[in-house]
C-alpha cells in the first residue's frame, strides 16, 4: 500500500470519528460559555439520535425514492429539536431552580437511554432501530477529483460532515465577532457585571442551553449515521469524549476544533494501526484506545492550575447576590 | 429538619413513580395500572415470597455500597461520578484473587474482599490527588478515569486465559472459598442469592455514620465540604482530609464491585463480568442511592432497598409486557425532582412565611 492510500484510509477515518465529537464538543462549549455545566451531552445525543433515526426508518420504509441527503438534513434538523427539547430540562433545574448542575446532568443521562429504549421497545419489541446506509455522496462533483484532499473530504462522505465543518465555522464566527457570542461569554465569566450592563442572564444561559442540546443531538445522529446501521440505545460515550474535547479545547471554538481531530485520529490509529508498516505486529489497541483519555487529563494537570473555564461555571445566578 | 429530608425525598418518590405511571398508561392504558401494582409491591406477594426476598436483599447490598461511596464523598463536597470505575476495578482485583488465591483456603473471600476494597481505594486516590494537587474537577477526571479503568480492565481479562472466557466472553467462575458465606441464611430464604454481604453492607454504613458524625475526622471532612477555604483556615489539612475522603469513597465503590461478583447464585449473571464497551451501571445506580438518601448513611441504606425494590418490581413486570426501562425513567425522574425538591421546599416555606408577615 503507498504511502497516499495509506493517508486517504487514515484521514478519512480519523474524519469519521471527529466530526460527531466536534459537533457535540462546540455544544457543550455553548452552555458552558454561558455558565452552565452540560454534563448531560451523552443523553443528549441519544435522545437526539433516537428520533431522527425513528425518522429515517419511516422514510425509508414509506418513501424508498426520497432523497437521501435531503432527508439526512431534516433528521438533523429533528435530531436538533428533540436535543434541545431534552435540554429544557436542564435548564429549566439549572437556570430557574439553581439546582446542582451536574445531579441535573446526571439526571438527564440517566433518564434519556432507557426513555427511548422504552419508546423503541413500546413500539417495535426491540431497541434496535435498522436504517440503510445510502448517504454517502459517492464523490462531489470537481472538488472530488482532487488528489488526495479530494479523496480525504469529498469522496464517500455523507452530507453532516459539511454540516459539522459549517457549525464550527458558524460557532467560530459567533463567539467571536457576534453581539450574543460576547454577551455569552460575559455571562459565562461574570453573570453579575453582565446584569448590571442590561444583559438578561436566565435568558442568555437558556439560549445557550438550548444551543447545547440542538449540537449534542446532531451529533448523536451523526455518530449513529457514520458508525453503524442501526440506532442501538447507545452512543459508546461520545458525550463524555466530547466532554473531554472540550476541554482539551480549552472552551475555545478553533482549538475544540483541533482538539476533535487529534481525538479522531487516536480512535482512527486504535482500529487502523495495524495497516501502518512500523506499528504492524504489536497490539497497540488498548494503548490507543486510553490514550485520548489520558491526554485529557494530562491537559487538566497541566492546565487546571489556572484553568481557562468560564469562571462563574456551574454556579446558579441569583439576583439577589449581585 | 430530618422529617423534612425525609419529606422531600418521599415526595420526589411520589412524582417520579406518577411520572412512570403516566407513561405506562400512555404506552399501554390496559397493562398499566396492573403492572404498576406489580411494580410497588404485586410482585413480592407470591408463593415464592421467600426467595423473592432473598434475592431482593442480596441485590441491594451492593446498591448500599455504591450509594454509601457516592454520598460519603458527597458529603465532603465532592462528586464521585467515578463510583464505576472504582466498582469495576474493585470487581477485578476481587475476581483475580478469587482464582489466583487458592492457596488462602477459606480466607480466600475476605482477602478478595479487601482487594477489591483496596483497588477502589486506588481509583479513587487518582481523582482526589488530581483534585488536592492541580486543581482538577473530580467530576471530569472521574469520568475519564472510568473509561480508563474499564478498557484496562478489559485488556486485563482478555489477556490472561486462566480468567477469561472466551467462548462466552466473560470471566470465569471463581473458586467455591471465594464466595461470600451464606451461613444459615439460603436456608431460611431457599433458592435465593442472599448471602452474608447484606450484613457487611449495613455494617459499613454502621461505620460512615460513626465516621461522619462522631469522629473529629468526619467532622474536618465536613467542615471541607461545607467550605473548603474556611477549613483551611481553621487549621484543618484539606487536602489531605480531600484526597482521604476519595480514597474511602473508592474503596467502598471497590467492596459493592466485591458484593455482587463473590456471590454465588444465578441471579447476578453468574456472578461473571461480561466483557464489554460499555460502563457498568453501578456507579450511576449509586449516585441515584446516595442522592435518593440524601447522602445519610441510614438514609442510603433506605433508598438502596427502595430502588432494588422497585427494579426488581420491574423485572417481573415484564410478563405483562410493560419493558423493563421504564423503572430506569421512573429513577432518573425521582432524582431529577429530588435534586430540586430541597429548593422547591426552601421557596414554598419563604411563600409561607412571607404570606404569614402579611
Amino acid at each position: 500500500m503507498s504511502f497516499a492510500d495509506l493517508f486517504i484510509i487514515v484521514a478519512n477515518s480519523t474524519l469519521f470519528f471527529t466530526v460527531p465529537l466536534l459537533i457535540t464538543a462546540l455544544g457543550g462549549m455553548f452552555a458552558e460559555k454561558s455558565g452552565v455545566v452540560n454534563i448531560s451531552l451523552e443523553g443528549t445525543m441519544v435522545f437526539g439520535s433516537f428520533f431522527s433515526v425513528l425518522f429515517i426508518n419511516f422514510m425509508q420504509n414509506t418513501f424508498p425514492d426520497f432523497d437521501p441527503s435531503i432527508m439526512l438534513l431534516i433528521a438533523a434538523l429533528i435530531a436538533a429539536i428533540t436535543g434541545s427539547l431534552l435540554s429544557t430540562l436542564l435548564a429549566f433545574s439549572a437556570v430557574n431552580l439553581k439546582a446542582n448542575q451536574v445531579i441535573g446532568g446526571t439526571a438527564i443521562n440517566l433518564f434519556a437511554a432507557p426513555m427511548v429504549i422504552f419508546i423503541a421497545r413500546t413500539l417495535n419489541n426491540v431497541k434496535n432501530i435498522p436504517f440503510d446506509q445510502t448517504f454517502n455522496i459517492q464523490k462531489v462533483p470537481l472538488l472530488g477529483d482532487i488528489p488526495i484532499i479530494g479523496d480525504v473530504l469529498f469522496q464517500d462522505i455523507n452530507i453532516l460532515s459539511f454540516v459539522g465543518y459549517v457549525i464550527a465555522l458558524v460557532a467560530i464566527f459567533v463567539i467571536y465577532r457576534t453581539r450574543f457570542g460576547l454577551r455569552l461569554s460575559a455571562v459565562g465569566e461574570h453573570p453579575g457585571a453582565a446584569d448590571s450592563v442590561g444583559i438578561n442572564v436566565y435568558q442568555t444561559r437558556w439560549v445557550g442551553t438550548l444551543i447545547s442540546g440542538a449540537l449534542a443531538g446532531i451529533g448523536g445522529l451523526v455518530f449513529v449515521v457514520s458508525s453503524s446501521v442501526t440506532f442501538s440505545g447507545q452512543v459508546s460515550g461520545y458525550g463524555f469524549l466530547a466532554l473531554a474535547v472540550m476541554i482539551f479545547g480549552q472552551w475555545k471554538p478553533e482549538k475544540i476544533l483541533f482538539a476533535s481531530l487529534f481525538f479522531g485520529f487516536m480512535n482512527a490509529l486504535s482500529i487502523k494501526y495495524t495497516l501502518i508498516p512500523v506499528f504492524d505486529g504489536l497490539s497497540l489497541g488498548y494503548f490507543f484506545t486510553v490514550l485520548p483519555y489520558l491526554a485529557t487529563l494530562g491537559a487538566l494537570i497541566l492546565t487546571s492550575k489556572k484553568s481557562r473555564a468560564p469562571k462563574a461555571e456551574g454556579i446558579p445566578y441569583d439576583k439577589g447576590s449581585r | 429538619m430530618k422529617n423534612q429530608a425525609f419529606l422531600s425525598s418521599v415526595v420526589a418518590i411520589i412524582l417520579g413513580l406518577l411520572f412512570g405511571l403516566l407513561i405506562m398508561i400512555i404506552a399501554n392504558p390496559f397493562t398499566a395500572i396492573p403492572g404498576f401494582f406489580t411494580m410497588i409491591g404485586g410482585w413480592l406477594m407470591n408463593p415464592e415470597f421467600l426467595r423473592r426476598f432473598g434475592d431482593l436483599i442480596f441485590l441491594t447490598g451492593p446498591l448500599i455500597l455504591t450509594g454509601l461511596s457516592v454520598g460519603f464523598a458527597f458529603k465532603t463536597g465532592l462528586f464521585n461520578i467515578g463510583a464505576t470505575g472504582q466498582y469495576t476495578m474493585g470487581m477485578f482485583a476481587g475476581v483475580w484473587i478469587g482464582i489466583y488465591g487458592d492457596i488462602l483456603g477459606p480466607l480466600q473471600w475476605v482477602v478478595a474482599f479487601i482487594a477489591a476494597m483496596v483497588a477502589g481505594g486506588i481509583w479513587g486516590l487518582i481523582p482526589g490527588l488530581l483534585k488536592a494537587k492541580f486543581n482538577v474537577h473530580e467530576v471530569i477526571s472521574s469520568i475519564m478515569l472510568n473509561y480508563i479503568g474499564m478498557y484496562t480492565v478489559n485488556m486485563w481479562i482478555q489477556g490472561d486465559a486462566n480468567l477469561f472466557n472466551i467462548a462466552f466472553s466473560k470471566t470465569k467462575a471463581i473458586d467455591l472459598n471465594a464466595y461470600i458465606p451464606t451461613t444459615f441464611l439460603r436456608e431460611v430464604f431457599t433458592r435465593s442469592a442472599i448471602d452474608l454481604g447484606i450484613v457487611l453492607a449495613i455494617g459499613f454504613s454502621i461505620l460512615i455514620y460513626f465516621i461522619l458524625y462522631k469522629t473529629g475526622f468526619g467532622f474536618e471532612l465536613q467542615t471541607v465540604g461545607n467550605n473548603r477555604y474556611a477549613a483551611k483556615y481553621s487549621g484543618i489539612k484539606e487536602d489531605q482530609s480531600l484526597i482521604l475522603s476519595m480514597v474511602i469513597a473508592g474503596a467502598l465503590a471497590g467492596a459493592a464491585g466485591a458484593l455482587y461478583f463473590l456471590a454465588k447464585g444465578s441471579i447476578n449473571s453468574g456472578n461473571q463480568y461480561s466483557v464489554g464497551n460499555e460502563l457498568l451501571t453501578a456507579g450511576f445506580d449509586g449516585i441515584a442511592v446516595a442522592l435518593l438518601g440524601q447522602s445519610h448513611p441510614f438514609g442510603i441504606v433506605l433508598s438502596a432497598f427502595f430502588i432494588s425494590f422497585i427494579q426488581r418490581g420491574g423485572y417481573f413486570m415484564q410478563t405483562l409486557g410493560i419493558k423493563v426501562e421504564i423503572i430506569d425513567v421512573i429513577i432518573a425522574a425521582i432524582i431529577y425532582t429530588s435534586a430540586m425538591a430541597m429548593l422547591v421546599k426552601d421557596t414554598l416555606l419563604k411563600y409561607f412565611k412571607r404570606g404569614g408577615k402579611k
